[in-house]
């Protein structure tokens, strides 16, 4: 799937990250510790699916021709894939989900915000309804992060683990190639190495309250806006699209 | 008491939906779909929720604008099947359908009656400007939150600290 249109692309990045990590989020469903968490993680899947949706939608409008939003989220390789790597890594334990949910829903907030004063109409239209959920969502994780950090031995441990596991994937999320550039200049896509400060700064503050140390940078990876992925997202991969490969066409 | 205590004040995209119902050249189908009802809340009709946001009519189908309440809220379509469904029996068989994001929707459009409504039927209501809850049964400001996310995306699991009854808050937006 080629997409040469630089609106395209930057839809399918955002979609891309947004059923990902839906997804991930969705396998909590009926395995998460207690019944009211196992109700908001399903909730919070279904938000991030929803985005997802919509991405896909005006991805499907821009290409033209039969696509679909299905078209994007089942029929499209690996490789064609250009969601964040942090979106992809494995659900791991709660103090895991927790702590990537914490590092990237505080991203999305601030990033929402500014799409919704993207020049593109349908953009900006998302980014208003997307704001206040992430609001929610921030909000969640904060409380979360407190509770754990400052819980138990085993649950800080846990989740001193999971921010030292993660936080080389942040660096990806603040990068800025030659396609984003482009749409940043006409005032389409947000600049996300502009939000690094004040993203930072929040988690900053979270991680002290919570008791936890921020992790010391010394690696970072990247790859994913190219569809260089780790070979979890093909195991996703072929669970999520598993019905439209073997029964093309599908419907329920 | 202050002017906001007797004239609620409307945000401006809600005073422009109620202007597109009082003004429009189709009442009757704004009163037919008066009897579509929130799924998951049954008291409260797509009108007062503020999901239906226009009705028109173009070459004998009838358009309707709706907006989602959260982004991925799985009611949606069933409201839209429910709305088709009232049309249909009341003679309009072409519906279309056209799903609007924008102005995003917010809490604020709940009217003082629906706000009432939701809190009889045992949903406390959300208070915009203060974040302020009471216990739908007994009315006690001795609330705790139990869970940001209750039976759907749109409420919040709340239990009370004095008639210890669990209840859903429709969460401000």
């Amino acid at each position: 799937m080629t997409a040469n249109d630089p609106l395209l692309t930057y839809c399918l990045r955002l979609g891309d990250d947004a059923l990902i990590l839906g997804h991930r989020l969705s396998e909590w469903t009926s395995r998460a510790p207690f019944l009211e968490e196992d109700i908001a993680l399903t909730n919070v899947a279904l938000d991030f699916i929803g985005r997802a949706r919509l991405f896909y939608q005006y991805a499907a409008e821009l290409q033209g021709g039969d696509a679909t939003e299905d078209t994007f989220a089942y029929t499209r390789d690996v490789r064609d894939f250009t969601n964040l790597l942090i979106c992809e890594l494995p659900r791991g334990d709660f103090a895991f989900t927790i702590a990537r949910q914490f590092l990237y829903d505080s991203y999305a907030l601030l990033f929402m915000q500014q799409l919704k004063a993207s020049q593109d109409a349908r953009l900006a239209a998302i980014g208003a309804k997307a704001e206040k959920e992430s609001r929610y969502h921030v909000r969640r994780g904060r409380e979360w992060m407190l509770r754990l950090g400052g819980g138990t031995e085993e649950s800080h441990a846990r989740l001193q683990q999971a921010m030292d596991d993660l936080w080389g994937y942040t660096d990806e999320i603040f990068e800025v190639d030659a396609v984003a550039a482009a749409l940043i200049a006409e005032g389409v896509a947000v600049d996300p190495a502009g939000l690094r400060e004040e993203w930072h700064a929040t988690v900053s503050s979270v991680l002290a309250e919570a008791t936890l140390r921020q992790p010391s940078p010394g690696w970072a990876v990247d790859g994913g806006r190219r569809g260089i992925h780790t070979d979890d997202l093909g195991f996703l991969l072929a669970e999520l699209q598993f019905m439209q490969r073997a029964y093309p066409g599908l419907q329920w | 008491m202050t002017v906001s205590n007797l004239i609620p004040l409307l945000p401006a995209e809600e005073l422009a939906r109620r202007r597109r119902r009082a003004e429009s050249q189709w009442p009757e189908i704004w009163s037919l779909l008066d009897a579509v009802m929130d799924p998951e809340i049954p008291v409260i009709s797509l009108y007062e929720l503020g999901v239906l946001q226009d009705v028109e009519v173009r070459d004998g189908v009838v358009v309707l604008t709706m907006t989602p309440t959260y982004i991925g809220c799985p009611a949606l379509q069933i409201m839209e099947e429910d709305a088709r469904a009232v049309l249909a029996t009341a003679g309009y068989p072409v519906v279309e359908v056209n799903i609007s994001l924008s102005p995003a929707w917010t809490t604020a459009w709940l009217t003082t009656a629906a706000r009432e409504k939701l809190t009889r039927y045992g949903v406390a209501a959300p208070r915009e400007r203060t974040d302020k809850v009471s216990c739908p049964q007994c009315g006690s400001s001795d609330v705790s939150v139990v869970s940001e996310f209750g039976s759907t995306a749109c409420k919040a699991l709340y239990r009370c600290g004095n008639c210890l009854e669990p209840f859903d808050l429709l969460k401000a937006i």
